[in-house]
């Protein structure tokens, strides 16, 4: 069963038309990865999922719902969760403050609740608290729970984002170039938690990078995307001897 | 150094890390409930309009230092504040009831403005807030079944269970008046901290984008916030009024929303303790200069009460030191010597060197 289905999408920016005609299926438990070149509309797409961005085209369907006017605040709780390239953290939070973020979707106490610290609002406070702490385990965060945001490596902020988007409890997580700034070492890590994520948590992924040691580790089936359109579609294998792909990277020198 | 080992969520979650800190904070207390006794009653006056000012930001902190919204306009709504408390006791409400009936209605009415107002950001927004303070003045004067128009409207003696709270009659009473209102709004603020509505502003404050993709509808947070904001330095209005027992369209002017501002960031963005740290000096800074002048003329015979300008140009060269060498104003000078303090003499120079940052609200457009 297709748990996402992205129909004939399109957005234009003025005359830039960044997405142009993309369709694709990603299946209940498969790591799906769009690939392509700079300013291919691939974290377009992204948004556009998010809901960040209102399609001019098109259709996108999650488990069987129609989301293309869903507001983007209630993708998460719907079982959507991201990460974005630039690392968006709070950054003048914690780890653990922003992973309590990232379970706001799953909190029943209202705002009056909150201010008169009621029952209800320490029950969510305790429960969250317990959610979070599977990830940091999970993750391997423990050693920087406490930690600023601020004063935390690229590497770590990297992984922190992911835990963020896993503490909504999604379905699917989409992660915009999860491996782009890590070293070698840590791109490997980041195979494995992906591989984790799929086999243990029983996610669903959708996936945007560049490095293709990472694609070809973890991705089921691959996506190449130019100039917003598609262009190949297969496993990474397929799609990287694709001769149009390999032109598409190159540049048509003719 | 100190570290504290967790064993359980609660002590996460609980208002006082341990019981030194809850010491602490239990002796500030006691000493602020014994004041009356310790200072002259002209003193005493001073630091109720300390406390009045704390809780003003303590309010407007909860938007600008929590949520991440400036206000250049934030005395209007300690104007709403006031003249909605004094209209509600003149139909006949006691003070008990008319207090949170004001709150409630200034932070609707703060709501209500949040939501075209907060569709703005950065600079606009300041222009949008600052010409709030300044329609409020004439507004003041136009409302005039509920202002008393240019004469303004007298406070009517405050009756709390049967005791009259007066500022001048009993000032001890109205202090400690102050004072319970400053606790009650504190503790109300700390929980909303530990709460998920609390993480919510922050993470509007931090970055809109990622508070909307993990399900934070940020019009609404942005508009909570600023109605609570309101809310709260609403009561600081009535309780104002109450202070200086008549308020006209003068009272609440724009220099007032300036000095709101300047105490949350003198005090420090983001912190409970700036909006207290703020109040002190915006609260005592008249008192200062009054100080530093009798003691200029006495000891040097320079009369400087020639320049009515002075404490606003005080202020001024405060605050652009502060912005240029303590961005996180007094409460981030005070977390450094204690950082320094506790290390010593481990601390190193450059531990504080501040990270490059800037408003990542205005990134993803
Ligand atoms: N909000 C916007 N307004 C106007 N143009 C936009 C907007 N967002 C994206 N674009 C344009 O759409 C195109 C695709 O951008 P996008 O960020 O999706 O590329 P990308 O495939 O993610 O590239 P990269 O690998 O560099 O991240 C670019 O030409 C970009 O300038
Ligand atoms: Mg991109």
């Amino acid at each position: 069963m297709s748990l996402l289905s992205v129909e004939n999408l399109a957005i234009h920016f003025g005359g830039v038309k960044a997405v142009d005609g993309i369709s694709f299926d990603v299946q209940a438990g498969e790591v799906f990865t769009i690939v392509g070149p700079n300013g291919a509309g691939k974290s377009t797409i992204f948004n556009l999922i998010s809901r960040f961005y209102q399609p001019t085209h098109g259709k996108i369907v999650f488990d069987g719902q129609d989301i293309t006017r869903t507001p983007a605040h209630n993708i998460a709780e719907l079982g959507i969760a991201r990460t974005f390239q630039n690392i968006e953290l709070f950054d003048h939070s914690t780890v653990l403050q922003n992973l309590l973020v990232g379970g706001h979707t799953k909190r029943r106490a209202s705002w009056i609740e909150d201010v008169l610290h009621l029952p209800r609002s320490r029950a969510n406070e305790r429960e969250a608290r317990h959610a979070v702490e599977e990830i940091i385990d999970f993750l391997d965060l423990a050693a920087y729970r406490d930690k600023m945001i601020a004063g935390l490596p690229y590497g770590v902020r990297k992984v922190v984002e992911i835990a963020r988007a896993l503490a909504s409890d999604p379905r699917l997580i989409l992660l915009d170039e999860p491996a782009s700034g890590l070293s070698v070492e840590e791109t490997a890590d980041m195979a494995f938690w992906i591989e984790d994520m799929k086999k243990d948590l029983g996610l669903t992924v959708l996936m945007v990078e560049h490095d293709m040691s990472l694609v070809s580790a973890v991705s089921d089936r691959v996506l190449a995307v130019v100039e917003g359109k598609p262009l190949a579609l297969g496993t990474s294998a397929e799609v990287q001897s694709d001769p149009r792909v390999i032109e598409a990277y190159l540049g048509t020198a003719a | 150094m100190r570290i504290h080992f967790k064993r359980s969520y609660d002590e996460d979650i609980r208002l006082f890390e341990d019981w030194r800190r809850m010491a602490k904070y239990a002796v500030l207390l006691a000493v602020m409930i014994a004041l009356p006794a310790l200072v002259s009653a002209y003193f005493l006056g001073e630091v109720t309009l300390v406390l009045i000012y704390c809780i003003a930001g303590m309010g407007l902190m909860i938007l600008a230092g929590h949520t991440g919204q400036i206000s250049l306009g934030h005395a209007a709504f300690m104007a709403i504040g006031a003249f909605s408390n004094l209209w509600f006791m003149e139909q006949g409400m006691s003070f008990l009831l008319a207090l949170p009936l004001s709150a409630v209605f200034t932070g609707l009415v703060g709501a209500i403005i949040a939501l075209p107002i907060l569709r703005l950001s950065g600079i606009y927004l300041a222009i949008a807030t600052l010409a709030l303070s300044i329609i409020i003045e004439d507004i003041a004067i136009i409302a005039e079944p509920f202002t008393g128009g240019v004469g303004g409207v007298f406070a009517p003696p405050v009756d709390v269970l049967g005791t009259s709270v007066d500022r001048y009659g009993s000032p001890n009473l109205f202090y400690w008046m102050c004072l319970s209102v400053v606790v009650i709004v504190l503790l109300g603020y700390a929980n909303l901290l530990r709460s998920a509505t609390g993480r919510s502003f922050l993470a509007v404050r931090d970055s809109e984008v990622s508070a909307r993709a993990l399900g934070v509808n940020v019009t609404r947070t942005k508009a909570l916030a600023f109605g609570l904001s309101c809310a709260v330095t609403g009561i600081a209005g009535a309780l104002y009024a109450h202070f200086v027992q008549v308020v006209n369209y003068e009272s609440f002017l724009v220099l007032l929303s300036i000095n709101l501002v300047l105490l949350v960031v003198i005090g420090g963005l983001g912190s409970i303790h700036g909006a207290f740290f703020g109040a002190v000096v915006v609260g005592l800074m008249p008192q200062f200069i009054a100080i530093a002048r009798d003691f200029l003329q006495g000891s040097v015979g320079i009369d400087i009460s020639a320049y009515p300008g002075l404490d606003t140009t005080v202020f001024a060269v405060i605050i652009i030191a502060m912005v240029i060498y303590e961005p996180l104003g007094i409460y981030g000078f005070y977390m450094k010597i204690k950082t320094q303090w506790q290390l010593f003499p481990l601390a190193r120079r450059d531990m504080f060197r501040r990270s490059k940052s800037y408003l990542k609200t205005e990134r993803m457009r």
